[in-house]
């Protein structure tokens, strides 16, 4: 049990606009924070520009609310001066894939500990209303009168092309799996991404509404627990299973298929083929997959530093300037 | 029977070798300079390489030198004109003559100076010597033959025996020089410690070249010897460049703070061997982060210094284009942080291996907003390390970014530095929070004397507290548009950088007191304004010189030594931009100014010409 209670975790009164996913995702947070049991001032909470990224704001924490796009890079220089705190990084699509999306590639490749947070809405909200590299293809706005003529980035896919070992997936309305997402994100050593479905009342309502209700994820998504059959529906009654280099939904009873036919999620995989194929699922043929796709251990970046460090410690036989000196060749005048 | 050897004294000597990229020419003037060093000489060396890594053999593009100022006395920049040119092949003589004086004497490789050697180099005749109406002393030596016929033996292949060539060339130089070949012998066998038959190779072929020198008296008349003479601190000493002093002040400085050394860096020429230098010394607990570019380099050292460390990033002009909002981002949230340019040419790429000051502006005033930091410039290869070790400490006390300016010419450039002992350097106290101001405390409660924040480390309980970028509130510490807060907080982030003033020493003035001419400079300049100032008095002309580390804020006397002369001379290698600065900081001002922007050091020749021009105006 942890020692800590939400309240010890809240700050300030949060300025998003009524109904803003960042406020369901910002109350996960917290629960989150006062389960895992780590103290306020242990916890660092960076971000970049955006709506989301005023959220260090009403962290009872350290918090440092950064430059757009630079979360990610000054979340790594918190985690490695300091390794002893947990540092979560809080970034929206525009700030993390958009500007940001070269700091975001090499923390995930050089897997630095840190909890890396997705809040995706797929548009600008802070400037009111442009498309993100999240926004869909011919996706209207007002940087884009007629329709993008560009493709987004799926998440997922970038962040396992750059060799990310863990990757989870919540709706920001969805308070237990958020909840679990987010514990999970903390407790995996290395950099964690997690992708948080969110809302924009005002500039793109409605753009993950197929999940962003019980009854909608009921019917649209599948919630994947490591260990468990990859089973969905209103009633269960659907399964995922693989058909020869992909991915098939099948009705559990029908054509002689049972549950021990179902996939069974394995998180730890340490091949990304299924938790890309499970990441990318979309409707209406599949359900949206949500929960932790994928959880591999690797070395840490922040860990390997100080592991080499001891090591050339060990090594080698200076180890302060005075010591340092005496490496150098030397002459005496007398 | 005794040798004759006609032995003619000098105070100074300047060498330059110079060869293909891949000829070893730096290796070689290293060798000479430290083992002048040894004898109790000063030295000044400065490296002039080429931006490609390396270009064709024998072309005109390729050629880099490596220039040696040897002293009897103090020697402060590494010479204009030299008295011996090492030339390894037609390209190295054809771009390199002019650097010799006119009475000096020139060493080249017989061998390389075929058809084909001269084609690539572009010479029209057979005759290069009198295609460039060279009239100097030749010293015409089969370099590249004596070494393959003396390792014929050694087992080594036909390439490692044309490696040896430089110091067959050495050999020949330490001759004329007078030079011991036993230190040589040694630099050479601690340099290939983990290849002895390398090492073997270089030593024979090194005193074959001596041995050449001395049979054939080498064409010249003489040989000659600088004497050790003035007054040179007892001690230890090491030859040292601008880069490696620098590094050595940002270590230096991280163990009298008690803080841990983080450098964010991307490489680029010609910052890069700081970061080389820092990944050495990770026994020392040094961290060094290759960032995917500049701005994470910067970025991920705000983190850093956010989270309590001594934070540096190092990169030259173009990056710290890159880097100029993650600056500002620890200008208004008031952390410390170190960022060293080494200047060079530009402006975008432009000459990424020669040497400017023509980033002084930008340090100053390159971001939006009222973003005031101070700017410190180092004025030689070792005061790097005194501007570096004095830039962490104002950054860590006076809670600022700080931009460190040094140069392509000071950072590449090297010179004896006599080993210093830490407990001798000024003491760092980091502008920490303590747990008695735990009681109210907000992150903007400023310390009464320098006007800085405290320092908050995460991890420290009770001290939770959220900054950024956005402007805050001087009382609460939160997010805030007041507009009268606002202006509060610019001028105090203002008055902050004003008070560091309190802290550094006054301009010191070289030079008579009642001089016509007051030469002034900043950074990297030091040695060769104080050598024309020297120069100028040696001539019976009165001229002082002012040279300035501090450049923002300014020392307090600075009004009142420009005030002080009829004349005053800016020189920098710009256009004008610290005269501007200065004419911005002293009302009436007005000064001469010399400017050379060509990314070549300033010649002392040049200086006091134009200096004299200005006397006698």
């Amino acid at each position: 049990m942890s020692e800590y209670s939400v309240q010890d975790f809240k700050f300030g009164q949060p300025r998003w606009c009524p109904g803003c996913g960042d406020h369901s995702f910002l109350g996960a947070l917290h629960k989150a924070m006062s389960e895992l049991g780590v103290a306020p001032h242990q916890t660092a909470v960076i971000s970049g520009i955006g709506c989301s990224s005023r959220l260090p704001y009403y962290m009872n924490t350290y918090g440092f609310h950064t430059i757009h796009g630079r979360a990610a890079a000054i979340a790594t220089g918190v985690k490695i001066a300091n390794p002893e705190l947990t540092v979560w990084q809080v970034s929206g699509d525009g700030d993390g894939l958009a500007i940001g999306g070269n700091h975001f590639i090499h923390a995930v490749r050089r897997n630095i500990d840190l909890n890396m947070i997705l809040l995706n809405n797929r548009i600008y909200g802070l400037t009111k209303g442009q498309y993100s590299p999240t926004s869909a293809r011919g996706f209207v706005s007002k940087s884009s009168p007629y329709g993008t003529v560009e493709d987004p980035f799926t998440p997922a896919e970038l962040c396992f092309g750059a060799r990310g070992r863990f990757f989870a997936r919540c709706v920001a309305t969805d308070m237990p799996v958020a909840v679990e997402c987010l514990k999970a994100a903390a407790q995996h050593k290395g950099a964690a991404v997690t992708e948080v479905l969110q809302n924009c009342v005002i500039f793109n309502n409605g753009t993950h509404d197929s999940v962003y209700n019980k009854e909608g994820r009921a019917k649209n998504s599948i919630h994947l627990v490591h260990g468990q059959p990859m089973i969905f529906g209103e009633n269960n009654e659907y399964g995922l299973m693989q058909e020869g280099f992909g991915l098939k939904v099948v009705k559990i009873g029908e054509n002689g298929i049972t549950e021990k036919d179902i996939l069974v999620h394995d998180a730890h995989c340490v091949d990304t083929t299924l938790h890309l194929k499970l990441a990318l699922m979309q409707g209406p043929e599949f359900p949206i997959a949500l929960g932790v796709i994928r959880d591999v251990d690797a070395p840490t970046y922040n860990d390997s530093i100080y592991e080499q460090i001891e090591e050339v410690k060990q090594a080698k036989k200076y180890h302060n300037f005075t010591e340092l000196l005496a490496t150098n060749e030397t002459w005496e005048i007398k | 029977m005794a040798e004759q050897k006609n032995i003619k004294e000098l105070d100074q000597v300047i060498v330059r070798f110079s060869g293909d990229s891949g000829d070893g020419m730096q290796l070689a003037g290293n060798i000479f300079s430290t083992i002048s060093a040894t004898v109790g000489n000063d030295i000044c060396t400065f490296p002039d390489y080429p931006a490609d890594i390396r270009a064709p053999q024998g072309v005109l593009t390729g050629v880099s030198g490596f220039q040696v100022h040897i002293g009897a006395d103090k020697v402060l920049t590494p010479g204009d004109a030299c008295d011996v040119l090492v030339a390894m092949n037609p390209a190295a003589l054809k771009t390199q003559y002019k650097y010799c004086k006119p009475t000096g004497a020139i060493i080249i490789d017989s061998d390389s100076f075929g058809a084909k050697d001269l084609e690539k180099a572009e010479f029209k005749t057979s005759d290069p010597i009198a295609e460039l109406g060279i009239k100097n002393d030749i010293i015409s030596c089969p370099i590249s033959s004596m070494c393959v016929e003396s390792l014929k033996e050694s087992g080594l292949d036909n390439k490692s025996m044309l490696r040896c060539k430089n110091m067959l060339a050495l050999g020949i130089v330490c001759w004329i020089f007078d030079r011991d070949l036993k230190l040589a012998e040694g630099m050479i066998r601690a340099k290939f410690a983990k290849k002895p038959e390398i090492a073997e190779a270089n030593i024979k072929v090194l005193n074959d070249g001596y041995n050449f020198g001395h049979n054939t008296h080498a064409s010249i008349s003489h040989t000659y010897r600088i004497e050790s003479k003035g007054e040179k601190a007892k001690g230890l000493y090491m030859d040292i460049n601008g880069n490696k002093a620098t590094a050595y002040g940002l270590m230096a400085a991280a163990e009298k703070a008690g803080l841990k050394l983080f450098l964010g860096s991307y490489p680029i020429t010609p910052a890069t061997d700081i970061l080389h230098e820092l990944a050495k010394h990770k026994s020392m607990g040094v961290i060094t982060m290759q960032a995917e570019d500049e701005i994470a380099g910067c970025a991920s050292a705000v983190g850093a210094a956010y989270a309590g460390a001594l934070a540096c990033t190092s990169t030259s002009g173009p990056g710290v284009c890159l880097k100029s909002e993650a600056i500002n981002l620890a200008v208004i949230t008031e952390l410390p942080l170190v960022i060293i340019n080494v200047q060079r040419g530009g402006p975008s790429t432009g000459l990424p291996t020669k040497s400017e000051q023509t980033d002084l502006l930008q340090a100053l005033f390159g971001r939006n907003g009222e973003s005031p930091l101070p700017v410190i410039a180092a004025t030689s290869p070792t005061d790097c390390f005194d501007a570096a070790y004095n830039a962490c400490k104002i950054a860590v006390e006076h809670m600022t970014p700080i931009v460190l300016l040094t140069d392509a010419f000071i950072a590449n450039g090297s010179a004896a530095w006599k080993l210093p002992n830490i407990n001798d350097f000024a003491d760092i106290k980091p502008n920490f929070v303590t747990p008695e101001m735990r009681e109210g405390w907000t992150p903007y409660k400023r310390n009464p004397e320098t006007g800085a924040r405290y320092w908050a480390v995460p991890g420290t309980p009770d001290f939770m507290h959220r900054i950024g970028g956005l402007e805050k509130s001087n009382e609460t510490g939160a997010i805030s548009t007041a507009p009268d807060n606002h202006e509060l907080m610019v001028k105090l982030r203002a008055e902050k950088v004003e008070r560091i003033a309190d802290d550094i020493p006054n301009v010191e003035v070289y030079g008579p007191e009642d001089a016509d001419l007051l030469i002034v400079g900043f950074g990297g300049t030091y040695g060769h304004l104080r050598e024309a100032a020297e120069e100028l008095n040696k001539q019976g002309k009165k001229a002082a010189h002012a040279h300035f580390t501090y450049i923002n804020p300014l020392p307090r006397n600075t009004a009142e030594v420009m005030r002080r002369y009829k004349k005053v001379v800016v020189a920098e290698q710009n256009l004008g931009q610290f005269a501007a600065f200065l004419r911005m900081k002293i009302d009436g001002f007005n000064p001469y100014q010399y400017n050379e922007v060509k990314g070549q050091p300033f010649t002392v020749a040049n200086l006091v010409e134009a200096f004299t021009k200005i006397m006698e105006e």
